[in-house]
Parts: structure tokens; sequence; C-alpha cells
């Protein structure tokens, strides 16, 4: 186990937050977390469906269905007792009221570590 | 500006005037004068090495943009490839023996062995079918025509076929199929003696590429995934942008095939803008009409149906003409790209034969019906020479037949070497990938 790791019960004292938003709300999703004091997140493009429907599109006769919809997806470890805080920023921010808004997901986090000064668990974050 | 030249200038100047001035000799102009003194003519050839250049831009990189932006991400640099590795190849085949099998000579089937690697073409010959430039001008003109007719036959066969195989088909077709059809429409062949009206390739180069591409598409069969998988182009954007370079292209295309920098020429050119013009709004209406919405595939379709249309019409047409070519091109392109191959089954993947095969067909067609002797010295129907329609369907089934016998021919002698096709692995995972070891990031 590294130095500094924390023995205690793993999966209690951080959670990853992942939202799956619409692409457009990027940026409104960063400034509200960062109002609340969160610096850091990890960002990714993806293709997802729920409840929205995809469109066809049409090419010299030939019809495709395209069920997958552009999406963003946004996460952020943050420690246990600010999670629910990050997960209402989210939703207020990225709340259209249309179908196809997005997701948030909460999972435990077991260890953080950051890379550069070697800090774990709660100093990494 | 000296004074002994400033002199010059304007004796030369008043001697024109003299010239133009005499009634005995009102109908000669200065250019007239020059060119009975020398062969070769400085407009003429300043405009026809324009016209090269503008016409292997078509190919390099207008037709691999146009083709590759239309297929999937994983075979984007394969289809460029294609175009790329034709153009070199058939380039130095056509240097080495094509030139002189298609224009040294005047066998009614073939022409000869005088040109074979360019022997004999000294820096002052002149080719007997373009008296006003240098020979090597002319040689590399069509050379230009040459190779973007093997680069379009490789559209149809797009994301499945052997790089190795394409390649050997390639050059065999250009030798086999392209060279002795020409001859026979441009080189002094039968067809020519025929009187078929061909002005800058609607049988040579559109019939002949389309109805290649129909053969190989059959021979290769359908993709992998055709009609159930999402086929959907990897960048329109970079089919738009060729398309611009084809359009473009297209003035030295049919403007060159004048052979010189006249007035024929030019109406050659304004008669294929305004083709192109009117393909792409007839498309932009049908597909307005039939889906509700004009595509930006559908623009650039039309337009390159109604420039193929006009290719062999544009030279012995009227101007406004070419609008009504033009839209004829766009309504019947339309219909075999939609419902023709939908109906047929076939997968010409880039719709070489829906556009280039029918357009070419249409516009051969056409010439017969709409040649004004004003512009290229021919009557069709409608100026009271209802025969040209036949003498054009005449070379219109020549060229069907040979072309696609001969491509069967081809395809079926070195698929007897190797396979035509990928394998089921390699046609999943991408011909970028397996036929070259490269990748989009």
């Amino acid at each position: 186990m590294p130095i500094g790791w924390a023995p205690e019960q793993p999966g209690t004292t951080m959670k990853l937050v992942i939202a799956i938003v619409k692409p457009f709300k990027l940026e409104e999703v960063r400034d509200a977390l960062l109002a609340i004091g969160i610096h850091g997140m990890t960002v990714s493009e993806v293709k997802g469906y729920g409840r929205q429907k995809g469109h066809t599109e049409i090419y010299r006769g030939a019809e495709y269905a395209v069920n997958f919809l552009p999406k963003v997806r946004i996460e952020v470890a943050v420690p246990t007792d600010q999670a629910d805080r990050v997960v209402e920023a989210i939703t207020a921010a990225a709340k259209t009221g249309q179908i196809g808004d997005g997701k948030i997901f909460v999972a435990p986090i077991d260890h953080a570590i950051r890379i550069r000064t070697g800090e774990t668990d709660a100093n990494a974050l | 500006m000296r004074v002994a030249s400033l002199a010059g200038h304007l004796l030369r100047a008043g001697g024109l005037l003299a010239l133009t001035a005499a009634p005995a000799l009102a109908q000669d102009t200065a250019r007239d004068v020059a060119r009975a003194r020398t062969a070769i003519d400085p407009a003429d050839t300043a405009w026809m090495i324009a016209a090269t250049a503008l016409v292997l831009m078509m190919s390099i990189p207008g037709l691999a943009l146009f083709y590759a932006g239309m297929v999937r991400k994983k075979n984007v640099l394969a289809t460029m490839a294609q175009t790329l590795a034709v153009v070199a190849l058939c380039s130095v085949l056509w240097a080495i023996i094509g030139y002189s099998l298609t224009f040294a000579g005047d066998g009614a089937a073939i022409g000869g062995l005088d040109r074979v690697l360019l022997a004999g073409m000294s820096p002052d010959a002149v080719s007997p079918f373009a008296k006003h430039i240098p020979e090597a001008l002319f040689m590399i003109y069509q050379m230009t025509f040459a190779v973007i007719t093997v680069a379009l036959v490789a559209g149809s066969v797009a994301d499945r076929m052997r790089f190795s195989a394409f390649m050997w088909f390639a050059a065999l077709w250009l030798i086999v199929v392209y060279v002795p059809l020409a001859h026979w429409v441009w080189g002094g062949g039968f067809l020519a003696r025929a009187g078929v009206l061909d002005f800058a390739g609607g049988t040579v180069v559109h019939l002949n590429a389309g109805v290649a591409g129909l053969v190989a598409a059959y021979v290769i069969g359908v993709r992998h995934g055709y009609g159930s998988e999402n086929f959907a182009p990897y960048d329109l954007s970079l089919a738009v942008i060729g398309t611009g370079m084809l359009w473009v292209g297209w003035f030295g295309f049919n403007g060159g095939s004048a052979l010189a920098a006249d007035s024929r020429a030019v109406f050659a050119i304004v008669a294929t803008h305004l083709a192109a013009s009117a393909g792409a709004v007839t498309w932009m209406a049908l597909e307005w009409w039939t889906r509700g919405k004009p595509s930006v595939l559908g623009m650039i379709s039309g337009a390159v149906a109604g420039l193929g249309t006009i290719t062999p019409a544009s030279g012995f047409v009227l101007p406004w003409q070419g609008l009504v070519i033009g839209v004829a091109g766009g309504l019947i392109c339309f219909w075999s790209c939609t419902w023709l191959k939908l109906r047929a089954g076939y997968d010409d993947s880039l719709d070489v034969f829906g556009v280039h095969g029918i357009g070419g067909a249409t516009g051969t067609l056409l010439v017969g019906v709409f040649a004004v002797p004003s512009v290229g010295g021919v009557a069709g129907l409608l100026a009271g020479h209802p025969e040209q329609v036949l003498i054009q369907l005449y070379g219109m089934a020549v060229t069907l037949i040979w072309s696609g016998v001969a491509t069967f021919g081809l395809l079926k002698l070195v698929a007897a070497f190797l396979p035509l096709r990928v394998d089921r692995q390699s046609e999943i995972e991408g011909l970028d990938v397996t036929q070259h070891g490269e990748a989009l990031q």
C-alpha cells in the first residue's frame, strides 16, 4: 500500500460525481461548480440516449437512423460531505426542462492520489 | 519605356490597324496572320497550359476530396490513395504508351507506336489534332483526361476493393479500355469517322467510367452491412471542397477541349457553368419537393450531374442550351441515384454510374438534339439534322458495350491472380489501416 494511504473503510470519505449533460451546458456547469469552490473536473465527449429520440439522416436516397446523441460527461471527485451541493449545482445549471437533459450518478471512490506530490485521499482532491 | 521600343510598339499597332482597316483583309485578324506564319500560337498555348493545370487539379485534389469526404472515416485515406496512385501510375503509362496508341497514327481501331516514350516529340512538334499548340502540351492535356477517367471508376468500388488488385486493374483498364475508346472518338478512329460528337468526354470519360464502375460494383458485390448499417459520409465538407475544385476545373476540362483560346472555348465554359448551376438548382428543387429539405450532398451531386451532362455538348451548343442540358442532367441523375439504384440493388458506392454514367449518356444524346452549326460546325436535330441523334446513339452503344465487356473481362483476369476484394475482417476494420497502415487520428 502506498505511504500515507489511510487504512480505514474505503468508499466513505470521497465520491465521484458523474454527470451526463447536453454539450452546450458545459460552460454553465463549470461556472456553477466554480461558484461553490470546485476547481477541477474531467470532461469527455460521449454519445448516448435515454428517452430522447435520435433523428434520421438521408444521403442520396440512403436513410440512416441516428440513435446516439452527443453528450458531455463531467466527472468531479469531491469529499462526501460536499457531494449533495455539487449535485444540486450541476442539476440547476444543466437543466433545460426538455427531454435529454441527462443524468447524474454518484459513486464511491476507494482512494485518490495527487501524482505530483503524492498526497492522498482528501488531500488529493 | 525607351523611345525605340515605344516607336516599335506604335509601328506594330499602326501595322495592325492598317491590316484590319484594309477592306480586302477585313476578315483576317492579326492572329490569323500570325497563325498562318507559325504553327504554334502563344495565346492558345497559354490557355491550354492553364487548362491542363485545371484538369489535373480536378483529380488531385478535387476528385480525391470529393470521394473521400463521402466514405466512412476508416476508408478516407484509402479512397484518396486510389486517386493519387491512379494519377501517378496512369500518367507514367500514358507517357510510355497510352498517348501513342491513342493519338499517333490513323488506324480505325487503334493508333500506332510512333510516340512510345514520347519518341520524336520535338519542342516544335504539333499533333494533327491540335495544330496550334505544342504536341507535348496536347499530350499532357490528354493525360489529365485519361487519369481522371480511371480515377472515377474507383468510386463504384469504394470501401472494399483490394489496393493491389485495384492498381493492376487501373493499369490494364487505361490501356485496354480507355485508350482504344479515346482513339475511336478523338484520335481519328471509327466513331469519329462516323460523325459521333463528343466535345470533352461524354462517352470517353463519363459513360465509359460509369459503365465500368457499374460492372465493377456488380462483380465485386455489395459492401458488408450495405442497407443495414450506418454508412453516413465522414465529412461532407471535404466533398464540398472537392466539388468546388471539380466545378472550377471543369472550365479547363470543357473550355480546354476547344484546344484554342477562342470563342468556342468561351461558349463551352459558359454552357458548362450554366449546366452546373442548373443541375444544382434542379437537384435542390427535387429534394425540397421529395423530402422537404435541400441537402448539401444533393447540391453538389446536382452540380456534378450538370457538369457531366454538358461535357460532350459544351462545344456544340449555345450557352443557354447549357441550362436545359443541366436541368436534364439534374433530373435524370437524381432519378438514377435514388430510385434506380435502390430498385436494382447494386452498390455503386459513390454513384459513378448514377451521375457520370447516366449524365454522360444523357449529354451525348442531347448533343444530337441541340448541336448548332455556328458553334461547332455540326447540326443536330433541332437545327435540321435529325440523323445526328442516331449517330450519337451509335456512339453510346459502342461505348456501353465496349466498356462493359472489356471491364468485366479485365476484372476476371485480375481476379484470377489475386482477390479483388479485401477479406471480411479487413473490410470491417477499414481500408486505411489494413491496406495502408495509416489512420486519421
